[in-house]
């Protein structure tokens, strides 16, 4: 499909998992992409990101808790392509382990990645997103991804909880803002369930780890088979549902949280 | 427009006006076989030769006439793969102090009954799908299932009891292993036929219009078009592991209070 031609699309997190699924999918459907990340632009798997993606994609080292980066990026784009149709405030961290030992440390690195992040981007990309919003028809579209997590309460993830519910009510706070001042710009939320992604394998290993008693594959078997439709997601999945709220099909679509958990939270 | 639903076929209830014939235009045009329900044969009838859909009179409260309305279908098209529950109506609603009970029996019959009826034979039908059980349910919800309005008392309540047959659903399709998904929308205002006769009636319709346009902070409705885009997408393989889902698209009515 062919939804975005001409639409620029800037995604966080963009090397690897939900993320490069998401501009694989942003690039099918004609749009010009703009992959944000830790790594440095020489670095080895980023040169083969973008020669895998071809010339539609572009990268640009960017962390995301950092204000004067997330200025210089937006300066950036604004100098290279001139607009900004959607952004994705997709890079996100877990941190896992009970309240009453966690480092405070581990609870603001995880507020930082998936919370502060949005508030910094939504704050430097608005002006440009507002300019190019205004032209199109379906205006700009921000996408922020949090998870059911940031709907549902889980054992000993309470930062991960609080930063995606952050992010949940962030989302509906700017999408009444923005639209109230006719800034022609769409604000939405993600909430994947689970997805068959490195952090997910990263994060059982390290559940494995704590709990000697299961592996990270039984864990992981385990998860399909408590998901409603007996398996965990594919970032393509996801990336789906992004792309659909980034197309002009989702015109009328801003301060809405779309759920895509194989039924999860219906149970 | 893309082909996603080539090769599937779809069953919309109440297909004959506003958000229903949105729906059978939108599914057709990628590429879905569209039957669709409702009373309104003459509308109807211009619908099907715009779309190549076919259409079926029947009213989805009357039990008795889902068989027959199924059989039919199966003869036609040998299979469901789409459902969208749409039907429903609010006339002779009215608050809690004044609602006349057959006119709050009617509106259960439509909105509720209704939906438990397309959602239980549209189920039966795909799950005999030659290769195998399969298919999308779409239910037609509302806003309103979220934010109760004081003067449409049966409204708001069937429109959040679908809401619990999408979910109760979705759940028994999952431990059965039907591989049918089970979704709602709950759309804002939609400028429909039904929406632009409620505002007409009222004495000052500008005022009127104006007060619903002004429910979103977009300061508009929505566009019957808007709410097919977002069916056409649960209806597609692109969704297939959305289920039990409430999408809500009112142009963020309902994500909060505007302030002051
Ligand atoms: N995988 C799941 O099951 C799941 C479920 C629900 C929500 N999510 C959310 O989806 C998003 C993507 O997750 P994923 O599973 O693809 O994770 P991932 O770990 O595979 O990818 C995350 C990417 O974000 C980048 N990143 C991390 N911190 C960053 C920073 N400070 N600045 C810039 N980039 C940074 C990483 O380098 C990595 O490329 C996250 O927000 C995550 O919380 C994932």
């Amino acid at each position: 499909m062919k939804r975005l031609e001409g639409r620029v699309a800037l995604v966080t997190g963009g090397l690897r998992g939900i993320g490069i699924a998401t501009v694989e999918r942003l690039l099918e459907e004609g749009a010009e992409v703009i992959i944000a990340d830790l790594k440095a632009p020489d670095d080895a798997d980023v040169q083969a990101v973008l020669k895998q993606l071809g010339q539609a994609s572009s990268y640009l080292q960017l962390n995301v808790t950092d204000e004067a980066q997330w200025e210089a990026a937006a300066a950036s784009v604004r100098r290279d392509f001139g607009r900004l149709d959607i952004l994705v405030n997709n890079a996100g961290i877990d941190g896992i382990g009970p309240v009453e030992t966690m480092p405070f440390e581990t609870w603001r690195r995880v507020m930082a990645v998936n919370s502060d992040a949005l508030f910094l981007g939504t704050k430097h990309c608005t002006v440009l997103m507002s300019e190019t919003g205004k032209k199109t028809r379906g205006g700009a579209s921000i996408i922020n991804i949090s998870s059911i997590m940031g709907i549902v309460g889980w054992i000993e993830a309470s930062p991960y909880n609080a930063s995606k519910g952050a992010a949940r009510l962030f989302t509906k706070a700017t999408a009444l803002e923005f639209a109230r001042k006719g800034m022609g710009i769409r604000v939405n939320s993600v909430h994947p369930g689970f997805v068959r992604t490195p952090l997910l394998q990263e994060g059982f290993d390290r559940a494995a780890e704590m709990n000697t008693a299961s592996t990270a594959q039984e864990l992981l078997s385990t998860l399909d088979q408590m998901t409603p439709l007996g398996r965990v997601a594919e970032p393509s999945e996801i990336a789906a549902t992004i792309a659909f709220l980034a197309s002009d099909d989702a015109s009328y679509m801003t301060g809405s949280e779309l759920v895509v958990d194989g039924g999860w939270t219906a149970q | 427009m893309s082909k996603r639903l080539e090769g599937k076929v779809a069953l919309i209830t109440g297909g004959t006006s506003g958000i229903g014939a949105a729906a059978v235009r939108r599914l057709a045009s990628e590429g879905a076989k569209v039957a669709f329900t409702g009373s309104n044969a003459e509308a109807a009838a211009a619908l099907c030769a715009e779309t190549g859909a076919s259409f079926h009179p029947h009213r989805v409260q009357n039990a008795d006439a889902w068989p027959v309305l199924m059989e039919e279908l199966h003869k036609l098209y040998g299979r469901l793969d789409i459902a969208f529950a749409n039907a429903g109506m609010e006339a002779g609603d009215s608050n809690i102090e004044e609602i006349d009970v057959n006119n709050w029996n009617n509106i259960i019959a439509v909105n509720q009954t209704g939906v438990m009826l397309t959602v239980q034979h549209a189920m039966r039908a795909m799950k005999k799908n030659p290769e195998g059980s399969g298919g999308s349910i779409i239910v037609n919800s509302s806003m309103n299932a979220n934010r109760a309005m004081g003067n449409f008392l049966a409204y708001s309540v069937t429109k959040t009891a679908v809401c619990a047959i999408v979910k109760s659903s979705a759940i028994h399709c999952a431990l059965t292993g039907t591989k049918i998904r089970v979704n709602a929308v709950l759309p804002g205002v939609v400028e429909t036929a039904m929406i632009t006769n409620l505002i007409n009636q009222q004495e000052d319709p500008v005022a009127t219009r104006k007060a619903y346009e002004s429910m979103s902070p977009m300061r508009r409705m929505a566009k019957v078009e808007e709410i097919a885009g977002l069916v056409a997408f649960l209806a597609s393989d692109e969704a297939a592991f959305i289920s039990g889902a409430e999408y809500v698209i009112d142009g963020a009515t309902t994500a909060g209070t505007m302030g002051v």
